[in-house]
């Protein structure tokens, strides 16, 4: 338990825990106006948790964001509605199609991914409110690009990464000074592992969104992926589509995230999956991120998250 | 869920060495080993691999990072890996080892429990070696692994693993490390890294993961030192419906819910335990220590908690709780080592901030008593301080601090140094 105080042998989750508290609180010390992103994953579910840890019994120093491409599953939309209330915080939702209404983001085809384009949105809702420090679920396991990403990862006044120039991060003094229009990315959960998470899950018992479960859907096989069938991903010519048991470890935009085999219907079942695991999050689900071995990076120089 | 039959909670690591010590098929080898490699990240490296007409898998390829990075072929900043073994989790900071980046290496060792020191078995004990001993030493890592590897290219020959040994511990007891372990090893086929492998039957030592899974982490060694809590946030409630998952009653108590959160920074915290507040000097009693709710019998070393006080006092963030009977003295002046971190060096006339624990002040230098020759750990007069240098230095605050000496404890022992004009981290320092 997160609260056994009598035994003096902190656990790993224990451990991430704490330093997870610490981070959000600096946060909230050091930043005049941050913001949470909270998209209904399982990542940001986490952080809702470490919000209320740290946080309670006051209300968060800080209202809940989420990016919303108009392609999300809605029983992810509906359960990111549902915990807002519950914690009784404030959730703003700003959407790619309102970009795309007032022209700041012009897609190439009417059927490719939004994912890249939330980059876009997300300075956009920054600069509406103001923010000074935009607290995310990001993971230095998920990808090589985020192996270099700072706790507390400065961005300029365009939302730029630029690898080359970030703050000296030593011990646990995080410096989140900003200039105006320039905003702070910070990642309490940067020391957790896919793993971390789930078993963090499992011991708060924290409720998820259900195509986290297996649940039978009907996909094709694309490319060692599976692409699920729905309007926005119909199946091509030749492809032969299967109903299958699967599960999504990721829950972004309907076209880019793939869910994968799986009959783990419970959060102990993909425990132990996960403990069994042989292909990264990233690789066997997102889509996207394969196109080029660099393609985070670039994004992410790009202002994505 | 079930859990591990034994949780050994997580250790910090950093590595030193350069790319032709074999660091990076060091880290390829433990995360490979471990199972921590996973079946894609394993294909996208074979991938490369052959692409640049290599025979076997080349595991380094694993921490290759960066686009910026493989375009000039160096590694240019610190990269965190991560490998778990079911029983204990590890973080890896990864430092480059060239020689301009003193102070990568400077921010890779600010967390690490450990440092695994790279030597090459056919090149013994170098200037690059005693300088990453020096800064593992200098940053307050207490445990030392010096991994001779290569030694597939000495023929597995123990009088060379012997000689460097020897070589290595009299320069060791000389710089005063104490805990230093020696393995002979080869990344490359994975002799003594995670399996002992056949070559070397004439080592009866430990492999690096059982020197990696018997460590202690420095939090059980922290416990044993007085309360030091830096304050954080403070949380005040005022409404009734949100007060009802504090423990204690909001409604009971006139100005209502007060609770100073942070996370401890040394010794432990119970209920009814005397604590001053530092910088008023108060002395009262803690009435709870809690976390959502849920009152706890204790907080220890590196707990993030809220604490209740007996007795209203006015505390803000840059506060510090902390034992009564051994509080720390207040100081307006540091007496530090500090590593200089920013391409502008230091100007010796102008301000800057100094941010220790969660207190921040603004600072000047007084003085630069000398600086350190990283290759011979030898003290030279300085007058400037350079990206890289190492010096001791007198800064003079605007406010006091609460500082103990950072081989004493390092959360309340070490500072950085902030370039207003920038908001830069630009000093790294070391109090003395």
């Amino acid at each position: 338990m997160a609260t056994n105080a009598t035994a003096s042998a902190r656990s790993h989750l224990d451990w991430l825990e704490d330093e997870a508290i610490y981070i959000l609180r600096e946060v909230a010390g050091q930043c005049s106006n941050p913001v949470l992103l909270f998209s209904g994953g399982k990542d940001s579910i986490c952080l809702l948790r470490l919000a209320e840890k740290a946080f309670r019994p006051g209300r968060f120093p800080f209202p809940l964001l989420h990016i919303d491409t108009g392609h999300n599953y809605a029983e992810v939309t509906d359960f990111r509605d549902r915990r807002a209330a519950e914690l009784g915080e404030r959730l703003i939702v700003r959407s790619v199609e309102d970009s795309m209404k007032r022209g700041t983001v012009v897609l190439k085809t009417p059927t490719e991914s939004r994912n890249k384009h939330q980059s876009v949105t997300l300075l956009e809702a920054i600069e509406e409110f103001g923010f000074d420090c935009c607290i995310g679920g990001a993971r230095r396991d998920e990808e090589k690009a985020r192996a270099k990403e700072r706790i507390m990862s400065f961005r300029d006044e365009f939302g730029q990464w630029d690898p080359k120039n970030q703050r000296p991060e030593l011990w646990d003094l995080y410096n989140a000074r900003v200039f105006k229009g320039e905003n702070i990315r910070a990642f309490p959960i940067s020391n957790w592992t896919e793993l971390d998470v789930w078993q963090y899950i499992e011991r708060e018992g924290l409720a998820l969104p259900s195509i986290y479960f297996a649940h039978t859907r009907p996909v094709v096989r694309r490319g060692g992926a599976l692409v699920p069938v729905t309007p926005l991903t119909p199946p091509r010519d030749g492809d032969a589509v299967v109903d299958l048991s699967v599960r999504f470890r990721t829950v972004g935009d309907i076209t880019c995230t793939a869910p994968v085999e799986s009959d783990a219907d419970t959060v102990a079942k993909i425990v132990a999956e996960t403990a069994a695991t042989t292909i990264t999050e990233r690789g066997a689900t997102r889509l996207d991120d394969q196109t080029s071995e660099a393609s985070m990076e670039q994004r992410k120089k790009e202002g994505y998250f | 869920m079930s859990p591990a039959p034994e949780d050994r909670g997580l250790l910090r690591l950093t590595t030193c060495g350069s790319v032709d010590d074999g660091k990076s098929t060091l880290i390829g080898r433990l995360l490979f080993d471990t199972r921590s490699i996973l079946v894609d990240t394993l294909s996208a490296i074979e991938r490369t691999s052959q692409k640049r007409g290599l025979s076997a898998v080349d595991l380094s390829l694993l921490t290759d990072g960066l686009v910026a990075e493989r375009e000039q072929g160096i590694t240019i900043d610190v990269a965190y890996r991560y490998f778990s073994t079911g029983t204990r989790k590890f973080i890896i900071a990864d430092a480059p080892g060239h020689e301009q980046y003193t102070r990568n290496m400077v921010t890779a060792a600010s967390t690490a429990d450990l440092a695994v020191i790279l030597v090459d078995a056919r090149k013994g004990v170098l200037p690059q070696t005693r300088r990453h001993s020096y800064i593992a030493k200098l940053m307050g890592i207490r445990h030392i692994v010096v991994a001779v590897n290569k030694m597939d290219l000495v023929a597995y020959d123990r009088a060379v693993f012997e000689r460097i040994t020897a070589e290595y511990r009299a320069f060791a007891d000389a710089a005063g490390l104490r805990d230093v372990v020696f393995i002979p090893m080869s990344a490359l086929d994975g002799d003594m890294v995670v399996d002992r492998g056949e070559a070397m039957p004439w080592y009866a030592g430990p492999t690096l993961l059982d020197v990696l899974h018997a460590t202690p982490a420095m939090q059980g060694e922290a416990v044993d030192r007085p309360l030091r809590f830096p304050v954080q946030y403070v949380c005040r409630v005022h409404d009734a419906g949100l007060a009802e998952n504090a423990v204690v009653d909001a409604s009971r108590a006139g100005a209502g819910y007060r609770g100073f959160m942070g996370r401890v920074a040394s010794g432990e915290v119970r209920p009814g335990d005397a604590v001053r507040v530092l910088p008023s000097g108060r002395e009262t009693r803690v009435k709870s220590v809690e976390l959502m709710g849920q009152a706890l019998d204790r907080a220890v070393v590196q707990q993030s908690v809220t604490i209740v006080l007996d007795e209203e006092v006015d505390i803000s963030r840059g506060d510090m709780i902390v034992r009564a009977d051994g509080a720390p003295e207040a100081t307006k002046q540091l007496d530090a080592m500090v590593c200089w971190l920013s391409e502008t060096p230091l100007d010796r006339a102008r301000k800057y901030v100094v941010r220790h624990t969660t207190r921040e002040t603004k600072a000047a230098v007084a003085s630069i008593e000398y600086r350190i020759d990283i290759h011979t750990a030898g003290e030279t007069p300085a007058t400037e301080l350079r990206m890289n240098d190492i010096a001791r230095v007198r800064f003079k605050l605007a406010q006091p601090v609460f500082a103990d000496a950072y081989t004493a404890c390092r959360a309340t022992g070490a500072f950085i140094v902030i370039d207003e004009s920038t908001n830069n981290t630009v000093g790294a320092g070391m109090v003395l």
